[in-house]
């Protein structure tokens, strides 16, 4: 078996997954970016003020922490990756601060983002506000309704909230009106939460994230004698949080590596957002992907109770890792997932969101052997979803 | 003869397939076939037309909403065939002829007569990576983007590819129907057309009155006109719009 690569060709291909699919209008701003991002991300002092930034506002390094209770529930060894600690309450601002000093350091000073439940909004408008930028947030209209507190944290914050009210209204329409409002303001910078979109976005936004497996590798390796875990758990909408846990193991083939995928109310229920096991190969927001779709190439809209995994595509980095086998899939239910939600915060006293908890779930449907160590990413904290704790668990 | 190859200054009007429903657009299509205009453009209704702005993407939601598909439009074009005189380009969204299947799309283009191919999101560069899979080697050419904006050099490489259709200049670099100031880049659209040769250079976007068609006529082959037509079809008024234009 060749060995699985984790960078894209020159023209933005994971195997026949990614590229730029974009109309000429945005071709000056990608051309831009992606020179930017070859050159600037690896320069010595762009790299040491990024770093900075994650120790001294982000909190970095999250620990590795051992569950002892789930390790026991489960006859394993457990340990998580304390995502939910960072500033913000998840993983996203690892992203955020990264192409946040970019746009500073290109000269840009207004960042347009999209936002699903408000997760990646309420980080991009942090760092804004921490870099003195300019940010106007689209998000869908029903997504405005539904998540009040993070539309209030962003504004709070100096973010200007904009409604998404074409197409159903959720984090695809506001994402389709993010890019044309970059068509239509070429001077702003476009910074995309996910591991999607036209190269160079995938690869950056998964470089930006690498920070998680970076510290993966030295904590193992610290608490157990070996940085390669058996496997590796984390769930997947977009992929973000995914692809920076898997990033430094990609090539490590004897680590496991398992993207939890949202099954909705069941997989096969009509409504689902299990798009590596239900989409079809097609082209979605800039990138050729796998894409939950209509034979007559219409998107459909997912559905997920966890915001952040509620979306019809997936990034082409985890297209090409599924389709070459290098990565597995389990799909989790609305239910699985609640259930998880309970069983970490009362063996654990760890509240995880939502999306974290379809990884922690995914742990019931495998078998691990009592000396196997496996690291669960948990992306988020729970907060964010306490309404929906309230009313399912009716506290 | 090339069919863009027009002797005088060329109108293609826009339209959205199935849009307000499938029975007026194939009146409206007929009704094209009467007027003083050049070519006809019909748009492929898409879930997540990223390139157009309000009114497109309203008729697109209609006719989605109408039931629309691709086959449908294209069972259409063939019955429609014999009244259709017209060059016909279509207009899409790449997902939709790679679903569909490249090789597949082309030939019921073919069959279909269709004179030219746009879609927006496919690249010069990434359509070539599709095309090379296929081995049936259509004969429909691909219309491809510029804007004010484009470099030069890469404006003579994409003329190129548009040898046998036209080169679509894109009047000011945004999403269709806005509006902006035609004057502002008069010098710039000739550059453009000088880049571009004895390929036909169409400026669209935005041209919505007889003003803006003539300034784009004093410097371009001819105009596209899609935002200004469908308001006025909604509003039933696309016979006195077509008369004041």
């Amino acid at each position: 078996m060749k060995t699985f690569s984790h960078r894209p060709n020159d023209r933005g291909f994971y195997g026949e997954f990614g590229g730029a699919y974009i109309p000429e209008l945005l071709h000056n701003n990608v051309e831009e970016l992606k020179v930017a991002f070859e050159t600037i991300c690896h320069e010595a002092t762009f790299n040491q003020a990024y770093t900075d930034l994650l120790k001294q506002f982000v909190g970095r390094p999250t620990p590795l922490y051992f569950a002892p209770q789930l390790s026991k529930k489960h006859h394993t060894n457990i340990f998580l990756k304390r995502e939910d600690l960072c500033h913000t309450g998840a993983h996203k601002i690892n992203n955020t601060i990264g192409q946040a000093l970019l746009a500073k350091r290109m000269g840009k000073t207004t960042i347009v983002a999209e936002t699903g439940a408000g997760q990646h909004g309420v980080a991009t408008a942090t760092v804004c506000a921490l870099m003195n930028l300019n940010c106007i947030v689209f998000m869908g209209e029903k997504d405005i309704e539904r998540q009040a507190p993070n539309v209030a944290r962003m504004k709070l914050l100096g973010a200007e909230v904009l409604p998404a009210s074409s197409g159903s209204k959720t984090l695809k329409d506001a994402t389709n009106e993010a890019l044309r409002f970059w068509i239509n303001h070429p001077e702003t910078y476009y910074l995309i939460g996910s591991v999607v979109g036209p190269h160079p976005y995938p690869a950056m936004v998964a470089h930006f994230q690498a920070v998680i497996s970076e510290e993966i590798k030295v904590q193992l390796q610290a608490q157990t004698g070996n940085s390669q875990p058996t496997a590796i758990l984390a769930c997947v909408g977009g992929g973000s949080n995914a692809a920076g846990a898997f990033y430094h193991y990609f090539e490590a083939e004897n680590v496991r590596l398992i993207a939890v995928e949202a099954a909705g109310e069941g997989l096969h229920s009509g409504k689902s957002a299990a798009t590596s096991l239900l989409g079809t190969p097609g082209i979605l927001h800039g990138s050729f992907s796998l894409v939950m779709q209509t034979n007559d190439g219409q998107v459909v809209e997912p559905h997920s109770i966890s915001a952040g995994l509620d979306y019809h595509g997936i990034g082409p980095l985890h297209a090409h890792a599924i389709q070459s086998k290098r990565a597995e899939t389990i799909a989790i239910t609305d239910e699985e997932a609640l259930e998880a939600v309970k069983t970490c915060s009362r063996l654990e006293g760890i509240i995880p969101a939502l999306e974290s908890a379809h990884a922690l779930a995914a742990l019931n449907q495998l078998n691990f052997k009592p000396e196997d160590v496996v690291v669960v990413n948990l992306s988020g904290r729970g907060d964010k979803d306490m309404n929906t704790y309230m009313n399912h668990f009716d506290l | 003869m090339k069919p863009f190859q027009f002797n005088h200054k060329a109108v293609g009007i826009f339209l959205t397939a199935f849009y307000p429903s499938k029975e007026r657009f194939v009146d409206l299509l007929l009704d094209l076939q009467q007027q003083a205009i050049d070519f006809i453009e019909i748009g492929i209704p898409y879930s997540d037309p990223i390139a157009d702005g309000p009114v497109i993407q309203a008729t697109s939601e209609v006719a989605l909403a109408n039931g629309f598909s691709v086959s449908e439009l294209f069972d259409l074009l063939d019955e429609l065939q014999d009244q259709l005189q017209k060059p016909t380009v279509l207009m899409g969204y790449g997902n939709q002829v790679i679903q569909f299947g490249m090789e597949a799309f082309l030939q019921r283009c073919e069959k279909a007569n269709i004179q030219a191919l746009i879609f927006p999101d496919l690249p010069l560069e990434m359509l070539e990576h599709h095309i090379a899979t296929t081995t049936h080697k259509s004969k429909v050419p691909f219309v491809h983007l510029v804007t004010p904006n484009t470099a030069d050099e890469r404006i003579a490489h994409i003329a190129k590819a548009c040898t046998n259709s036209f080169v679509y200049l894109v009047g000011n670099a945004q999403t269709t129907g806005g509006s902006y100031a035609l004057e502002a880049q008069l010098e710039r659209y000739a550059a453009i057309k000088t880049l571009c040769g004895n390929v036909p250079v169409f400026l669209g976007f935005g041209i919505d009155s007889r003003e803006k068609k003539a300034l784009a006529h004093s410097v371009t082959d001819g105009v596209i006109i899609g935002s200004a037509y469908l308001q006025a079809v909604k509003n039933g008024k696309e016979q006195h719009f077509l008369a004041s234009i």
